[in-house]
């Protein structure tokens, strides 16, 4: 049985369903993250597990209890949010804000105990913050604040964290650290993870389920091998100026228009630059010979207007030269990007020979 | 502490200064019942205790629910008075005064708290009302200041179709003033304050929580729906009872909640309830003591005190809290 997990579960405001049918399951510990466009109801769904939303139809369960049942004083304990959008605080050092996470378990007017403190200071020291204890809340950096609110969440020690784009204003420096602080948390202290994320690259490589959220409702559901592959991804985004190549995570702009005149000669990794460059200045044009499985072939694939390619590890064929010197003739620019060729690619030293013999 | 401390002293200044000087030991006796001349003691005993005791109770109250608004809105010039709470019960007891004062001989301090109640929780509508159309804070200031005036407006209506005896009343009190306070006010407002704080402190928990906002709030636990309608409620009613009594007092509500922070240092609710409620106390004795005295034997409306010294503090709390972000 998972510990968490939806039954038939529709979500929406006011009665009237966004989501339908969602069904999903995740185990302790794991890590759970909803991705897809803006506005197809991300945050809803978290809104509703978070119980900050009514459920608009079907079950959602908490270690085999319905969601329903667990009551809004005990939710708390086993439950905590971390939500984007600042916060105004007055007066409150980060520890203040921290301790608030212990609000779950202290008495009527909310007095701290010794063993809550030390509660608090455990969770501070956890996601290494002790040094801004005393700070002003307001006064500290987004990605401060953010482990701020990552350890007053801790302090309600819950089995299951829910996060809504935890990352989206940090710089990636701290959104690594931040993930990584997740990881550690579901590795070291078995707690769930529910988030939402823009960020696809990080998505892919952090999470063990995905849920693909559409403009037409929950499209995919799985691990994210299952997830992006067959080019689902520019269709989830409806991606059509630009493109993501799913095996490499390459985000790239449009590719030039127009009759290319321009050949390079790339390959190993070598190309992608010059690609990019005249991608930027608008010059289409035609690439090879790169085997499929290049650091250059992604790229290529997204901004050339043709690619020679060959099969990966194989000897370059006969009919492939022919028809980059087929392409050649039609271009009257050329750039070699490398000058030295593997036994296998002969070809391409052949290709090298005819350019240079050309550019004299 | 120094608030306490600052009361107890700013009571007895409040009974020996005025048109009569009483001094310490004559108040001393007054209270052990000794040595005291009848006039003095009638001096202390109907008019300065009352009166004292009345500014110590309203202006309590008056902190007490600026502060709840300041937190409700998340808003820092947040105060019954600039949100037209104020004014709102004031004209609902303007209206009982005038029309029922024909067929009741007498009208109880219930009743005036009762009507008062009503015009706070019809202005307090209003602006609920606006707050969610509005999501700019300096917006929601505007509209409940003009909530204020149109209250105004219609309360200057009314008394100007009132019977002449009931003006000279009604124009002193619908100014603010602490002036004619009976011991029969001070028991009921003293009841009605008290009990209401009360409530307050027992919910500071949920207060601390709400510091967080809303969705924080929500998230650990606290019923948002019943928290919401008790802060409104218990905040009317704090203004309620000010404004039966003492008429509408400006600025008391805004400002006070902000210097208790300053002192304080923190933004706890356990200690602001308790600090914005003897901060108020004192802020409005000594205001009051300035009303009566500074020119003496004319004495001024308590709200033109108040602004003298709310003011600035509004102001202050704008500035820095521009130059905070």
């Amino acid at each position: 049985m998972y510990f968490f997990s939806t039954e038939k579960m529709s979500v929406g405001y006011d009665k009237k369903p966004i989501l339908e049918n969602i069904e999903i399951g995740v185990e302790r510990g794991e890590i759970l993250t909803l991705i897809g466009p803006n506005g197809a109801g991300k945050s809803t769904i978290l809104k509703s597990i978070a119980k900050q939303l009514d459920l608009v139809a079907g079950t959602a369960y908490i270690d085999g209890r319905s969601l329903s049942d667990i009551s809004r004083n005990e939710l708390p304990r086993r439950q905590a949010q971390v939500f984007t959008g600042r916060l105004n605080t007055e007066l409150m050092t980060c520890r203040d804000v921290v301790a608030m996470g212990r609000y779950p378990y202290t008495g009527k007017f909310g007095i701290l105990s010794a063993e809550d403190y030390r509660t608090v200071d455990e969770a501070m020291e956890l996601v290494r913050i002790t040094a801004l204890a005393h700070m002003d809340f307001n006064k500290i950096s987004d990605g401060q604040r953010q482990r701020v609110m990552m350890a007053r969440a801790l302090c309600q020690r819950p089995e299951l964290i829910l996060l809504d784009e935890p990352v989206t204003y940090l710089d990636i420096k701290h959104k690594l650290e931040f993930l990584s602080l997740l990881q550690e948390m579901t590795r070291k202290k078995n707690i769930t993870v529910i988030m939402s994320l823009h960020e696809l690259d990080l998505a892919r490589k952090i999470s063990d389920k995905i849920l693909c959220i559409g403009e037409n409702g929950t499209e995919r559901y799985g691990t994210p091998e299952e997830v992006f592959k067959d080019d689902y991804i520019t269709s989830l985004f409806h991606i059509d100026i630009g493109s993501y190549g799913e095996s490499c995570d390459t985000l790239e702009l449009e590719p030039p228009k127009g009759e290319p005149r321009t050949f390079v000669l790339a390959g190993m990794g070598t190309g992608m630059d010059t690609f990019r460059k005249l991608q930027r200045q608008g010059v289409p044009f035609v690439t090879g010979i790169i085997y499929e499985n290049d650091l250059d072939y992604p790229i290529a694939k997204a901004l050339a207007a043709h690619i020679i390619c060959e099969a990966p590890f194989s000897r370059i064929g006969d009919e492939k030269l022919d028809e980059a010197k087929c392409w050649l003739k039609r271009c009257n620019n050329i750039i070699c990007c490398r000058d030295r060729f593997g036994d296998w690619e002969s070809g391409n030293q052949k290709l090298y020979n005819i350019l240079t013999n050309m550019r004299l | 502490m120094v608030l306490a401390a600052l009361l107890v002293i700013l009571i007895i200044l409040n009974i020996c200064i005025g048109s009569v000087h009483i001094t310490v030991r004559e108040v001393i006796g007054g209270f052990t019942g000794v040595e005291i001349s009848d006039t003095a003691k009638n001096i202390i005993w109907q008019i300065r205790l009352p009166r004292a005791l009345a500014a110590t109770v309203l202006g309590g109250a008056l902190a007490l629910s600026g502060y709840l608004l300041q937190t409700f809105f998340h808003n820092p010039i947040a105060g019954p008075f600039v949100l037209g709470i104020s004014s709102g019960s004031k004209l609902a007891v303007a209206l009982v005064m005038v029309f029922l004062s024909e067929t009741l001989t007498h009208i109880s301090s219930f009743m005036l708290i009762a009507a008062a109640f009503v015009g706070a929780a019809a202005a307090m509508g209003f602006v609920l009302l606006m707050s969610k159309a509005v999501d700019k804070m300096s917006m929601l200031i505007v509209g409940g200041v003009m909530i204020g005036y149109i209250c105004s407006a219609i309360t200057d209506i009314v008394v100007t179709f009132a019977q002449d005896a009931d003006i000279v009343n009604l124009h002193n009190w619908s100014k603010g003033s602490f002036s004619g306070i009976s011991w029969e006010n001070v028991t009921v407002m003293s009841f009605t304050v008290f009990v209401t704080s009360a409530i307050v402190f027992g919910m500071s928990k949920p207060i601390s929580a709400y510091q967080l906002g809303e969705t924080y709030a929500k998230s650990m636990g606290v019923d948002i729906k019943l928290f919401r309608m008790l802060l409104v409620l218990l905040s009317s009613v704090l203004a309620a009872s000010v404004t039966a009594f003492a008429g509408p007092v400006s600025f008391v509500g805004i400002a006070v909640p902000h210097l208790a922070k300053r002192l304080l240092k923190t933004a706890k609710p356990i200690l602001m309830i308790p600090a914005s409620f003897l901060g108020g106390a004192v802020f409005c004795l000594f205001c009051d003591l300035l009303a009566r005295n500074l020119f003496a034997p004319t004495e001024m409306s308590i709200s033109t005190v108040t602004a003298v010294f709310g003011a600035p503090v509004v102001i202050a709390v704008l500035i820095q809290r521009k130059r905070g972000r």
